[in-house]
């Protein structure tokens, strides 16, 4: 016998009571399955069959209340209203054809009414109720209750429905609920429920885990109809809770009338991040969305070219034009790129080799310093600025002030917005030109930026603190987190610094030759600081700035944006405002009038009421110029 | 080349040309075909009255995969085993390919069994994995000598090719599969003749390692374990479908309600009554006598592998059909047991009667080649030094 012929022998000696030893295994263990069948079939088999055929546990779930929506005075924004409904629940109908066939010549039932309700009995667990029909009148109930005995397995009972008493006004802030989609079930067993909803959006979505609750659950005993016998045991579920959130309902009515088409809001308190207004036109009635939203509504919202499904404030995307001068002003500070009293002359123009760059005094501002350069906003000024400064140094300064990071606002979704740098653009694989920077210098080329950032960028400006704008100030009654102006850390940018910038925001305002005159608050009032932005959508043309062009005749679409940042009272800055305007034309024709209204209504609202609310009236904190 | 008389014509016969698909035909295990087709059609009897009578819901689907399956383990049977052992590992590496690929594109179901979407079909790369371990492994072991199954080194990279499709299936996440994959390697490192000692050492770790992996696991994983411990626990969760099918299976009783006549089925108390929970389906209308032939007709399955390792004349295919037996067995095992409440819940069907394309064709590709070891039962496979020949 060969060295092979050995081995292959022992392999198979070795195989052979190796494989028994497994066999032995296999069938010991299928030899415990049918021990186990056995135990659970014969000897507890009269157990399980009285379990089975006379008292059957059914399980139910009961939904908690969702918790309510308040503003800063505690009015309701989003509650509840009772709705009452028809629920069949399949494991004590049997039959839920003939059933829902008899119900329908009591409450007329829709053939789709009727196939949506069999699609959902043969999804859900037979002992789930299932919506028949919502928003009964008394007429129906009374019929239903009538014939029930003609209905096994259909019962009423009233449930919630969200109601959103602001209507469009708190829209894009509150946000709205739907039934859950097909994706949300299985997480929680809860949105298996008829009528439970789900946030969508604002801070219904942002805060729907708190807002939902957790479902109770009842176990009962009943027998092979369905009929209870008895109630086995209960566990209280916990309704959701309520969250309290910034906004002053009567400010937000107040800022959305003086708002045109096109026009976003927002107002914060400056000392803490809180958003007192947010306001967009046009918008959209949350409460629609209750009975479902029909097709024709859908491509309505969608369709309109003011998309009024669409948060302006967190979602616009806008080039912040002059209003970033402030940023290219600390920014050149910072990097001792030049002092507050260097002047720089303007002529009308910039060279930058064979590139002219024009400011929008056609004739020029004449020697201009710090001061003088944001008062007139001045572009030559900040196109020098920004070349001696850098693109990169520039967009450091623009993240600190708040404007292209991530914001930590309730409000899911909130775009972050573009502030470009080298390595931006290089990633693109396009090289970055010292035309870009001077361009940049100004607030316009590839920035995108939100109007709620913008706030955030004149709120820090104000208050020198690393605030965060929120909506948040109680959970079930609990203050949140942040009211205090002590909870933000400090910018880090010298205190001297600030305060020549909020001093020339002033002077935008307040004295002759400010580009915002138009923007000084009533007597009696403070005095409010800010700066205009007018953003360009379509470049002028070199021809078309020699003939004198007039911006009036572009069709309303290519105007320039309209864009006004500021803070009052500018000796101990209180409130932050940004109002853009679309295709507005002009900052100080469109916007500045708008911010004024809006500030001197939120000043009076509050002087009324003393001070925005609660524990942070007391801290009389702020930086004072 | 010296070989035993009495077979002597048998493998002539086999090694010359004259063995044919005409002479193969024949050779094919036809009362084991039969076996599978008896299952299947138990499959169909539970599937028929899950439709609720209607063979339109899940029964006729169900005899359409079959016949699918039982024509590609047919033609499987046919093909020689030595292609197959030479095929052994390119078809582990492509597996492991798919593996890779679906934990970066595949769909995620319920609980985390991950998918590829192949037109109608849908393929599981875990369950797929399964088989082309065994292949790996049975060709591995196949010349290996008593001496070289104690060096360590030798034992090393298969050991490597157990270890990464679990650690992938692991990472889907899908503990159960994986350690359904890690049991199949044990089995075939076992009867490959690794040393016993080897073993007790891989459990007395195994047990030192379960506290720790526990703290690892997924919230969903460690609420199955507390939930198996304690269903009352959760009764409207997890615990659900253990109690259910326990009242289901033990109100069955000796002789069962009677076709269609399962009340827990019938009034959905019992969910996913036509995939996982087939058997408590059976169990409740046929009573213990359907469960219990049921189960020795699954139990036959078992036998036919072991008896055919038993009778192959090369050593790949004794591992290869062993394997492919303990692949079958764990299946069955796992899902009875869970269905009776024994061990934990995972997904897990009871192959050929649950509802379920992509673990029907996997487990006809098994029978497949287990049909090919049974026909090729006396291939004589080449010798190392002849190896340049094949």
């Amino acid at each position: 016998m060969s060295q092979a012929r050995k081995e292959e022998e022992v392999r198979r000696g070795v195989f052979i009571r190796r494989a028994l030893v497994v066999g032995g295994i296999q069938f010991g263990a299928l030899g415990f399955l049918g021990w186990r069948l056995r135990k659970l079939q014969v000897e507890e088999g009269e157990r399980y069959a009285t379990l089975a055929e006379e008292n059957r546990i059914s399980a139910r779930l009961v939904a908690p209340p969702r918790g309510r929506v308040l503003d800063r005075e505690g009015r309701v924004v989003a509650g509840g209203q009772l709705n009452w409904r028809a629920l069949i629940v399949a494991e004590e109908a049997r039959d839920v054809p003939a059933v829902l066939e008899t119900f329908g010549r009591i409450v007329p039932l829709s053939e789709a009414e009727r196939g949506r309700i069999e699609r959902e009995v043969r999804r859900r667990r037979r002992f789930i109720p299932v919506t028949v029909r919502e928003f009964l009148t008394w007429e129906e109930m009374a019929r239903i209750e009538l014939n029930a005995p003609d209905l096994p397995g259909i019962s009423v009972d009233v449930g919630t429905i969200r109601e959103y008493p602001e209507r469009e006004h708190m829209a894009h802030v509150v946000g709205y609920v739907a039934p859950p989609a097909e994706a949300d079930m299985g997480e929680d067993p809860l949105l298996e429920l008829p009528g439970i909803r789900v946030g969508r959006a604002g801070v219904e979505r942002f805060h729907d885990r708190v807002l939902r609750g957790q479902a109770g659950s009842i176990r009962l005993e009943v027998n092979a109809v369905g009929r209870v016998i008895r109630e086995l045991d209960r566990r209280e579920g916990q309704p959701g809770q309520d969250i309290g959130i910034s906004v002053d309902a009567e400010l937000q009515r107040t800022v959305r009338a003086r708002c045109q088409e096109g026009t976003s809001a927002v107002v914060l308190d400056c000392r803490n991040g809180e958003v007192l207004a947010m306001a967009t036109q046009p918008s959209f009635d949350p409460n629609i969305f209750n009975a479902g939203v029909s097709t024709a509504q859908w491509r309505d919202w969608t369709s309109r070219r003011q998309t009024p499904l669409i948060n302006k404030t967190t979602n616009g995307l806008y080039a912040p034009g002059s209003t970033f001068k402030m940023v290219v002003a600390l920014a050149a500070l910072e990097a001792r790129a030049c002092t507050p009293t260097d002047r720089v002359t303007c002529p009308g123009y910039y060279d930058l080799g064979d590139t002219r760059f024009h400011c929008h005094a056609r004739y020029g501002h004449g020697s201009l310093d710090m001061r003088g350069g944001i008062k007139a906003s001045c572009d030559v000024y900040f196109y020098e600025m920004a070349k001696r400064t850098g693109i990169d140094r520039i967009a450091a300064m623009a993240n600190r002030l708040g404007l292209g990071v991530d914001l930590e606002i309730e409000l899911p979704g909130t775009r972050r917005g573009l502030v470009p740098t080298r390595a931006w653009r290089q990633a693109q694989g396009k090289p970055w030109n010292l035309g870009d920077t001077v361009v940049h210098g100004i607030g316009q080329g590839f920035y995108q930026l939100t109007p709620l950032s913008l706030a955030v960028m004149t709120a820090r400006l104000a208050s020198g603190r690393a605030l965060q704008p929120h909506l948040t100030r109680t959970i079930g009654g609990r203050p949140a987190r942040g009211a205090d102006p002590e909870n933000w850390p400090s910018l880090g940018i010298p205190e001297r610094d600030l305060r020549l910038v909020r001093e020339a925001m002033w002077a935008v305002v307040n004295e002759d030759g400010g580009t915002a005159r138009i923007g000084r608050l009533p007597p009696g009032l403070g005095q409010m600081a800010g700066k205009t932005g007018t953003t360009q959508v379509r470049r002028v043309s070199r021809e078309a700035r020699e003939r004198g062009f007039r911006v009036e005749s572009l069709p309303r679409e290519w105007r320039p944006h309209a864009l006004f940042v500021g803070f009052a009272p500018h000796e101990a800055p209180r409130y932050a405002v940004c109002v853009v305007v679309e295709h507005g034309t002009s900052g100080s024709g469109a916007a500045a009038p708008i911010a004024r209204d809006i500030m001197a209504d939120t000043i009076t609202r509050f002087r009324r009421e003393g001070a925005p609310g609660g524990r942070v009236a007391q801290a009389q904190g702020g930086p004072r110029p | 080349m010296i070989r035993e008389h009495g077979t002597y014509e048998r493998r002539l016969l086999m090694r010359g040309p004259d063995f044919g698909i005409l002479e193969k035909f024949p050779a094919i295990p036809w009362l084991f075909v039969l076996l599978l087709c008896a299952l299947a059609g138990v499959g169909y009897v539970a599937l028929l009255s899950a439709g609720g009578g209607s063979a339109e819901a899940y029964a006729s689907r169900h005899a359409l995969r079959f016949g699918f399956g039982l024509v590609l383990m047919l033609s499987l049977c046919l093909v020689d085993i030595r292609v197959i052992a030479r095929l052994a590992w390119p078809a582990y590496a492509v597996t492991a390919g798919l593996l890779v690929l679906v934990l970066l594109h595949g769909n995620v179901g319920k609980g985390a069994q991950r998918w590829i979407e192949l037109g109608p079909l849908q393929l599981q790369p875990s369950e797929l994995m399964k088989i082309a371990l065994v292949l790996a492994l049975a060709s591995w072991f196949r010349r290996a000598p008593w001496e070289r199954m104690g060096n360590p080194l030798f034992l090393l990279p298969p050991a490597f090719a157990v270890a990464v499709p679990m650690a992938l299936i692991l990472k889907q996440p899908n503990l159960g599969t994986a350690l359904i994959t890690g049991m199949i390697g044990a089995a075939m490192f076992w009867a490959a003749g690794v040393r016993w000692w080897k073993f007790a050492i891989l459990l007395a770790g195994a047990a030192f390692a379960a506290p720790i992996a526990y703290e690892r696991l997924h919230d969903y994983q460690r609420a199955r374990i507390t939930t198996f411990l304690d269903p009352e626990s959760d009764p409207l969760g997890a615990g659900y479908n253990i109690i259910q099918s326990k009242i289901a299976l033990g109100s069955g009783g000796m002789w069962g309600k009677g076709f269609m006549q399962g009340t827990q089925g019938h009034l959905n108390f019992l969910p996913e009554k036509q995939t996982d929970f087939i058997f408590t389906m059976i169990a409740e209308e046929f009573g213990l006598v359907g469960a219990l032939g049921t189960l020795g007709l699954l139990a036959l399955v078992i036998a036919f592998a072991m008896l055919t390792a038993l009778r192959c004349q090369h050593q790949f295919g004794r591992l290869l059909a062993l394997g492919l037996g303990v692949n079958f067995f764990l299946y069955v095992f796992v899902n009875i047991a869970m269905v009776t409440g024994s061990i934990p819940v995972g997904g897990v069907p009871l192959p050929l009667i649950s509802h379920g394309g992509s673990a029907m064709i996997t487990v006809m590709l098994g029978f497949g080649l287990l049909g090919s070891a049974y026909v090729h039962r006396d291939a004589e496979f080449a010798s190392s030094s002849e190896k340049g020949l094949l």
